[in-house]
C-alpha cells in the first residue's frame, strides 16, 4: 500500500509563549486520535511549535482506511421470515438499511433463538478524502485565552494568517476563518520570506533557510549552546532557569544570545531587585560569578541573527539602565525614611471603607498575635518579638520600592528592617507573615512569623466576613479560602496544641472590638468556623482520608487541628482490622443509648445487678486516669478499642433501659460517660462500617 | 527625528490607511483608550478608524521632573481600527519603518499582553511590542468595552511616544528629547511636571478629592438617567482622573481600590449600555453610509 506523510502547519499571529508547548502537544494527540479511529495506519507523529505557528507531521500514512467486516444484527427469524419463506417488510428494511438485499441474509441462534444477521463489507475510504477533517481538529484545539478579531466569529489564540496542509505533495483543500490551505508557508517575519513546501519532509529545512528553527528542541539547543559559548568566552556562570528558558524558547523563531552590561553601581541593589528587573520584566538570564555573586551583565535571546547584534545590545543596555536607575532611585529615597514613620503612614491608607484604614488593620494584628501567643504558651522573648514584628509587619507597603515592585511586599520589608536593625526574627517575620503566599508554597518557619501570619490573615477573614465579604462559588474576591487554608496549615505545621475555636474567637474579639459589621460574636464565630471546617475538610480530603472519617473527626469543633488531624490518620490506619466494624459498632450502640440519658446523676456501684457491668465500671475508671496521660490519639484509640469485648458482654446481659427507674438513670449515666470519651475522639456513629 | 517630525509621519502612515485624524479629548483622561473616541465608538458594528495623540496624566508616575524616565504627563499615539484589518501587523511595523526604525538592526517581538481596565469594564487580547527590550506599543484586539461584547473587534495601537523618541533620539532623558527646532521637553513641560508632582504627592486636598469623586460620581448618574452620553461619560472621566489623584497621594488601599473600582465600572457600562441603544435608535448611521459607500 502506497504510505504518504501528512503535514499541517497552522500560522498565527504571536501566540502567548506560556500556551505554544501545550497547544503543540494537543495537535499532535488530537491529529493521532482522528487518524486511529478512522483505522488510517501510520507512522511516527512529529511536532514542531515556534511562537507563530504550530505544526504536525504524520510519517508514512496509508493511502486508504483499512477494509472491514462487521456482523449486523436484524429481526427475529420469524419475524424477518414467514413460514413459508417469505421474506417480510422487516428483512427487506434491515437489509436496505445496511445497504444489503435480502439475499445476503443469513440466521444465528443466540439464546435460543435464531436472528436475521447480514455480513458486511466497507471499504477503506481514501485517506486524502477524510483528511480535511483535519480542520474540525484545528479548530477544536482549547487554550488557556482565547480571542475573537476583525469580523470573524471564531474564538482562537490569536488570528489565523496562513496554513499548510499536505498529504504527500497535494494540498488538502479546506479553509478555515477565511483562510484557505495551501502549500505556501511564511518565513521569520524580517529575515524571511513566503516559501512553497513541497512536502513534509522538506519542512524543516524549507523553513530554516527562511530563518525559522520549527523544532522547538533545536530551537532550545541551539540557545542553550549560545549560553554556553558565553559562559566559556567571559569565564561567566549563566544559571538557567528552565521556565525561563523554556518562555524564551517560545519567544523567537530564530534565536542569537547576545549579552549586554549594566553599571557596577547597581550591583549594590539588593539581589532580587536586580533578579526581578531582569528576569521578570526583561526576559534577561542573570549572570554571576563561579563564587554565585551577580555580576553587571546579563544575556538576553535575540528573535533573529548576529547582523547589528552590538546595536541591539545597547539597546536592551538602555532600558535595563533606566529599570535599575529607578529601583536605584527608589531605594536609596526608601532608606532614608524611618520605620517607625513609614508605620505611621499606614494611617491614611483606608484598607477597606467598611473595615478601616491599614493602621487599624495593624493594630488589630497586635493584639490578636499577642491573644494567640498566650494560647500557644510562646516565650516572653517570642512575645516581644511578635509585638514588634506585628507592629511594622505593613511598613514596606508604603515604600517607593514596593510601590514600583509589589512581588517584592514582604522581601523589601526584611531587607530594610534589617538595615534600621531590627532583631533578626522580627526581621524575618516581616517577610513570612505573609507566607503560604500560594497554594504550593510552605508555611513561615519561625514561631513570630506564624503568629504574626496568623493574626494577619484572620484578621482579614473575620473583617471580611463581619461586613458580609463571603466567598460564595467561584466568587473569592479577597482570597479568603486560601488564607483560611494557610491558617490551618501552619497551625497543623507548627503543632499547636490550641483548639480552632479558640484562634477563631481571638479573631472575632478584636474585629467586634473596633465596631466592625453589625453581626454578633456568636453568629460571626459561627460563621467562620463552619467556613474554616470545609477548609480542614478539603485539607484532609488532599490527605486520602475518606470522607467519613473526615466527618467523624471533625464533628467536635472544639478539638485541635492537630488532633482531628491524628483522629483520622488513626482511623484510617484500623479500617483494615479484622475486629474494625465490631469494635466501632461496640463504641457506636453506646454513644447512640447514651443520647437517652438525661442530667448526669453520678454512677452509684450500689445499683448494679450483674458482674457485667461491674466490670465495665471499672474499665472505665481505669479509662479516666490513662486517658489523660495517653500522649496520642493512636493510645487513645487502643484505649477505646480494648474496651469492645466488655462492652460486648455488657449489652448481651444488661437491659440499659430497664423497668426500675434508678437502675435506669444509673446505667444511662455510664454509658454517658464512656460516650463522652468517646466522642472526645470522633463522632463514631459518623464512620461507615461493611 | 524629533517628536514634532514623529507625529507627522504617524499621522501621514495613518491616514493613508483610511484613519480620520482626530485631536486630543480635553478632559483629563489616565490613557489614550479612555478618549470617547475609543472607548465609546469602539462599541457596536459601526466602522471606525482614527488616529489621534492623546496626552495622558499618570498622576503616580509623577517625580518632580527629576526622573529621566517618568512623566506625570506623557503622550500617547492612539490608532483604532473597527473591524480589525488582516494585516495589522504589517501596518504597524509599516509605520516603524517610516519612523525609520529598521527591522533588521533591532529585535523586535510580541510579547503576550492581555490588556485590562477594570474601571472602564474593558478587555483585550495582544501584545506589547519590543523593540530591542524596550515596550514601544501596546497592540490590543479589544474583546470588551463596559461590559460589552465588541463585535466586530476593534484593534488599538498604542504607541508611547517619549518611549519611541528617547530610542530614535538616542537620549537617556526624556527632558533631554527634541520637540522641534531646538524645543526639548524640558522647555515645554519642565514647569507643569513639578508643579503637578508637587500637587499631587503633597499639596492636594485628600478630603475634597474623595468628596470630588462622590459629586462627580452623583451628576455622572444624574446625566445617565436623563438618556445623556457624553456628558454622563465626561464626569465618568472626572471620577477616574480624581481616583488616579487620591491613589497616588497612597489615600487608598488595595481592598478598597476593589470598590472604587467597582464604582467606575457600573458607571462605565451604564453609559456604554446607552451609547449602544442610543446609536441603534439612529440605525447605526455609519453602517449605513459605509453601506451606501460600497453600493456606488
Amino acid at each position: 500500500m502506497n504510505k504518504q506523510d501528512i503535514l499541517l502547519e497552522i500560522g498565527l499571529e504571536e501566540m502567548p509563549a506560556r500556551f505554544v508547548t501545550q497547544s503543540m502537544n494537543q495537535l499532535g494527540e488530537k491529529v493521532s486520535k482522528f487518524l486511529n479511529e478512522q483505522n488510517i495506519e501510520h507512522g511516527d507523529v512529529l511536532l514542531y511549535s515556534t511562537p507563530r505557528r504550530l505544526a504536525v507531521i504524520v510519517k508514512d500514512t496509508v493511502d486508504a482506511q483499512a477494509d472491514t467486516n462487521e456482523e449486523a444484527k436484524g429481526p427475529a427469524k420469524k419475524i424477518a421470515q414467514s413460514e413459508n419463506g417469505e421474506w417480510s417488510k422487516a428483512a427487506a428494511g434491515f437489509a436496505k438499511g445496511q445497504g444489503m438485499s435480502v439475499d445476503d441474509i443469513y440466521f444465528k441462534e443466540v439464546n435460543g433463538v435464531e436472528y436475521a444477521y447480514v455480513n458486511k463489507f466497507v471499504k477503506g475510504r481514501l485517506t486524502a478524502e477524510l483528511l480535511p477533517s483535519l480542520k474540525d481538529i484545528a479548530l477544536s484545539l482549547t487554550f488557556g485565552k482565547n480571542m475573537r478579531w476583525g469580523n470573524s466569529d471564531i474564538r482562537y489564540v490569536r488570528p489565523i494568517k496562513w496554513i499548510v496542509a499536505l498529504f504527500g505533495t497535494k494540498v488538502i483543500p479546506f479553509e478555515m476563518a477565511g483562510v484557505q490551505s495551501g502549500n505556501e508557508t511564511i518565513g521569520h517575519r524580517f529575515l524571511g520570506t513566503t516559501a512553497t513546501i513541497v512536502d513534509a519532509s522538506s519542512y524543516e529545512e524549507t523553513l530554516k533557510q527562511q530563518f525559522v528553527i520549527v523544532d522547538p528542541i533545536k530551537r532550545r539547543h541551539m540557545i542553550v549552546e549560545g549560553l554556553k559559548e558565553l559562559e566559556k568566552q567571559n569565564n561567566w556562570v549563566i544559571p538557567i532557569d528552565d521556565a525561563l528558558l523554556e518562555e524564551v524558547n517560545n519567544l523567537v523563531e530564530y534565536p542569537t544570545a547576545l549579552s549586554g552590561s549594566f553599571s557596577k553601581e547597581f550591583l549594590d541593589l539588593p539581589e532580587e531587585v536586580l533578579i526581578t528587573s531582569m528576569k521578570e520584566h526583561q526576559r534577561y538570564f542573570p549572570v554571576k560569578k563561579a563564587n554565585g555573586t551577580l555580576l553587571s551583565h546579563f544575556v538576553t535571546v535575540r528573535n533573529g541573527n548576529d547582523h547589528a547584534i552590538d546595536k541591539v545590545a545597547r539597546g536592551n543596555e538602555k532600558v535595563l539602565r533606566a529599570r535599575l536607575a529607578d529601583a536605584d532611585f527608589f531605594y536609596k529615597e526608601d532608606q532614608k525614611a524611618n520605620i517607625d514613620d513609614l508605620v505611621k503612614k499606614l494611617e491614611k491608607i483606608v484598607y477597606h471603607e467598611k473595615i478601616g484604614t491599614l493602621s487599624e488593620k495593624v493594630a488589630r494584628i497586635r493584639r490578636i498575635s499577642s491573644a494567640l501567643a498566650n494560647l500557644t504558651d510562646a516565650s516572653e522573648e517570642v512575645k516581644t518579638s511578635t509585638d514588634r514584628a506585628a507592629q511594622i509587619c505593613k511598613f514596606d507597603l508604603v515604600t517607593q520600592m514596593v510601590y514600583e515592585f509589589p512581588e517584592l511586599q514582604g522581601i523589601m520589608g526584611e531587607k530594610y528592617a534589617h538595615q534600621k536593625g531590627e532583631k533578626e526574627d522580627v526581621a524575618v517575620a516581616v517577610n513570612e507573615h505573609y507566607k503560604p503566599r500560594f497554594a504550593e508554597d510552605t508555611v513561615p518557619s519561625t514561631k513570630t512569623g506564624a503568629l504574626v501570619s496568623l493574626a494577619d490573615k484572620l484578621d482579614t477573614i473575620t473583617a471580611c466576613f463581619a461586613v458580609g465579604i463571603i466567598p460564595t462559588g467561584s466568587q473569592d474576591p479577597y482570597a479568603l479560602r486560601r488564607q483560611a487554608t494557610g491558617i490551618v496549615q501552619t497551625m497543623m505545621d507548627h503543632e499547636w496544641h490550641v483548639p480552632l475555636a479558640d484562634v477563631i474567637a481571638a479573631g472575632v474579639k478584636e474585629v467586634l472590638h473596633d465596631s466592625i459589621g453589625e453581626k454578633d460574636a456568636s453568629t460571626l464565630k459561627e460563621e467562620i468556623i463552619a467556613f474554616f471546617m470545609l477548609r480542614v475538610k478539603h485539607i484532609l480530603q488532599e490527605k486520602g482520608i475518606r470522607y467519613d472519617i473526615i466527618d467523624a473527626v471533625l464533628a467536635k469543633r472544639s478539638g485541635t487541628l492537630k488532633e482531628m488531624e491524628e483522629a483520622a490518620s488513626v482511623l484510617m490506619s484500623h479500617k483494615e482490622d479484622e475486629e474494625f466494624k465490631e469494635t466501632m459498632e461496640a463504641l457506636s450502640r453506646v454513644v447512640n443509648i447514651a443520647k437517652k440519658a438525661e442530667d448526669d446523676q453520678g454512677v452509684d456501684p450500689s445499683f448494679f445487678e450483674n458482674e457485667e457491668e461491674k466490670q465495665l465500671y471499672s474499665a472505665y475508671s481505669d479509662l479516666e486516669t490513662a486517658w489523660t496521660r495517653a500522649e496520642s490519639m493512636s493510645a487513645r484509640y487502643e484505649l477505646l478499642a480494648g474496651l469492645k469485648r466488655l462492652i460486648e458482654q455488657y449489652f448481651d446481659n444488661t437491659m440499659v433501659m430497664a423497668e426500675d427507674a434508678q437502675v435506669k438513670q444509673n446505667r444511662l449515666a455510664l454509658m454517658r460517660r464512656l460516650a463522652m470519651f468517646i466522642l472526645e475522639f470522633a463522632d463514631v456513629p459518623a464512620i461507615m462500617t461493611k | 527625528m524629533n517628536i514634532q517630525d514623529m507625529i507627522l509621519t504617524l499621522q501621514k502612515h495613518w491616514s493613508d490607511q483610511g484613519c480620520i485624524l482626530m485631536q486630543a479629548y480635553d478632559v483629563e483622561k489616565g490613557a489614550g483608550t479612555m478618549s470617547p473616541y475609543t472607548f465609546l465608538r469602539a462599541i457596536g458594528p459601526e466602522p471606525w478608524n482614527v488616529a489621534y495623540v492623546e496626552p495622558s496624566r499618570r498622576p503616580a508616575d509623577g517625580r518632580y521632573g527629576e526622573n529621566p524616565n517618568r512623566l506625570y504627563q506623557h503622550h500617547q499615539f492612539q490608532v483604532i481600527m473597527k473591524p480589525s484589518p488582516d494585516n495589522i501587523q504589517e501596518l504597524y511595523l509599516d509605520s516603524l519603518k517610516a519612523l525609520g526604525i529598521d527591522p533588521l538592526e533591532h529585535d523586535i517581538r510580541f510579547v503576550e499582553d492581555n490588556w485590562e481596565n477594570p474601571s472602564l469594564g474593558c478587555a483585550g487580547l495582544g501584545w506589547e511590542v519590543w523593540l530591542d527590550g524596550m515596550e514601544i506599543t501596546q497592540f490590543t484586539y479589544f474583546q470588551q468595552v463596559g461590559g460589552l461584547e465588541c463585535k466586530p473587534v476593534s484593534v488599538e495601537i498604542t504607541y508611547g511616544i517619549e518611549r519611541l523618541a528617547s530610542y530614535i533620539q538616542e537620549k537617556e532623558n526624556v527632558f533631554e528629547l527634541e520637540w522641534t527646532n531646538g524645543f526639548t521637553i524640558h522647555d515645554i513641560f519642565y514647569q507643569p511636571e513639578f508643579e503637578h508632582s508637587k500637587y499631587t504627592f503633597e499639596t492636594s486636598n485628600v478630603d475634597m478629592l474623595f468628596n470630588l469623586f462622590g459629586v462627580y460620581e452623583k451628576e455622572a448618574k444624574r446625566q445617565m438617567d436623563e438618556g445623556l452620553v457624553h456628558p454622563a461619560y465626561d464626569y465618568v472621566l472626572k471620577c477616574s482622573h480624581v481616583f488616579n489623584l487620591l491613589d497616588a497621594r497612597g489615600a487608598i488601599s488595595v481592598t478598597e481600590r476593589t470598590a472604587y473600582i467597582g464604582r467606575m465600572r457600573n458607571l462605565a457600562r451604564q453609559v456604554a449600555k446607552t451609547f449602544y441603544d442610543e446609536r441603534e435608535k439612529l440605525g447605526f448611521p455609519i453602517l449605513k453610509q459605509k453601506g451606501m459607500a460600497d453600493h456606488e
